[in-house]
């Protein structure tokens, strides 16, 4: 299956992909809707990255999926490469999948059976493999509505544009009064065989303060503590474990600060 | 993944009907051929360079219905229908277009090699943004590769295309 083809037809031209069917649904119409509609924000499967950078409803309401917008590829890759495709490639390195891990979100797969969500804490399980079955298609990406003083960052290190991540994180709070950490969603991007949910860092945080230095430094520790990165030419395992660090901590600050906290 | 028992089999052809700078062109092509083969090797439009054929430098840049993509990262097949500008389209006759004045103005090349992909994404860029600032433009050309000018004289070209009046 073909959408985007952002990642598909470089595999293809490696012959790392050599499927002796290939579907386009660039055809189907309606799967590049984004609206809030019930409880959800709805991004359909074939929007593609830049008609995501430029929706004024994700830039002010879902900060984080508009942040990974802008350092998605490059540019040209960004008209053509889909948020569906992003996520059910299944890449740890892609950024899409982090984010939809903070936001909690939940993907719409459509099959001869009908259709099932999948929360995105299930949808990735490893490598390259997804909770999609092989006659079922991504058609929506669900995000629970954001609540009031709520906020997202998703900060990414890139040895160059349109690289994959070195590291990235992806931060959702939710705060009460005195800047109290009501709900906290963390994803890493590219530090494991998958996306990773850093959960420990989210348990540690709930209740925490925004401003308690102490257990935002804990909070960056946990998470690094659950990453798992491997050494390659964008740096050491060590390395990158410092990168996680830091990129949670900003993005927890940057995070807060857009849920109208003080930090 | 196809068995070791299973030859390769060779895909029939495709026709496609795709108009390229305005000009409707018809072929039959195999599945797997990419759209930058399409346009060099069937059309003949050689202005469209293969810089990497990775997917990483977009020096292979062309508009598919107003979009600035990567020939080189999408199948001629899903071309089809589609409307394409290669570098070939920009100028008017002799006349070069304002994008390509500025650049041979401000010599905004030097090899030349990622010249057509880095024209084609100002091009889209000014299309959409007719005064964009330095960032905007920086940001605007961030996915095409240059290995000789630094980008400063290709930055200052796009600048000067944005000023001039003979769009």
């Amino acid at each position: 299956m073909i959408a985007g083809g952002q990642s598909l037809v470089p595999l293809l031209k490696l012959r790392l992909a050599s499927p002796s069917l290939l579907v386009d649904i660039n055809r189907i119409p309606g799967l590049n809707r984004i609206e809030e509609a019930g409880e959800f924000l709805r991004i359909g499967a074939m929007t593609r990255m830049a008609e995501v950078g430029t929706s004024t409803l994700i830039r002010e309401d879902y900060p984080a999926i508009h942040d990974a917008s802008e350092v998605i590829g490059d540019p040209l890759v960004r008209n053509l490469g889909t948020v569906g495709g992003n996520v059910s490639h299944g890449d740890p390195n892609n950024d899409m999948p982090a984010v939809m891990l903070a936001l909690r979100a939940e993907f719409v797969a459509s099959g001869p059976s009908g259709e099932r969500k999948i929360r995105a804490q299930d949808f990735f399980q490893d490598t390259f493999t997804v909770a999609l079955s092989h006659d079922e298609i991504l058609t929506e990406i669900r995000v629970p509505r954001r609540p009031p003083r709520s906020g997202g960052c998703y900060l990414k290190l890139e040895q160059k544009v349109g690289d994959f991540a070195t590291a990235g994180a992806a931060v959702q709070v939710t705060l009460a009064k005195g800047g109290r950490c009501e709900e906290i969603g963390v994803g890493l991007t590219a530090v494991g065989p998958t996306v990773i949910k850093a959960r420990k860092a989210e348990d540690w945080m709930r209740g925490k303060t925004e401003f308690d230095r102490a257990a935002v430094q804990e909070l960056a520790r946990l998470a690094t503590e659950e990453s798992n990165p491997s050494t390659d030419i964008r740096g050491t395992s060590d390395y990158k474990r410092r990168i996680v660090a830091l990129l949670v901590s900003r993005a927890f600050g940057k995070a807060c600060e857009r849920a109208g906290g003080a930090s | 993944m196809r068995g070791p028992e299973a030859p390769p089999r060779l895909a029939g052809r495709v026709p496609i009907a795709v108009t390229v700078n305005g000009v409707r062109k018809e072929a039959e092509v195999e599945p797997r051929l990419l759209l930058v083969d399409f346009i060099r090797e069937n059309l003949g439009l050689t202005g469209t360079h293969v810089g990497c054929d990775t997917s990483n430098c977009s020096a292979c840049a062309v508009l598919m219905d107003g979009k600035v993509v990567k020939a080189c990262t999408v199948l001629a097949v899903q071309a089809d229908g589609r409307e394409l500008l290669t570098v070939e389209g920009l100028s008017r006759g002799d006349k070069l277009h304002p994008v390509q004045e500025a650049f041979l103005a401000k010599h905004g090349l030097q090899c030349g090699f990622c010249t057509p992909g880095m024209l084609m994404s100002a091009y889209a860029l000014l299309k959409g943004n007719r005064h964009p600032t330095e960032e905007d433009i920086r940001k605007g050309i961030s996915g095409n590769i240059c290995r000789c000018t630094g980008y400063t004289q290709i930055v200052e070209s796009v600048q000067q295309a944005a000023r001039s009046r003979q769009w």
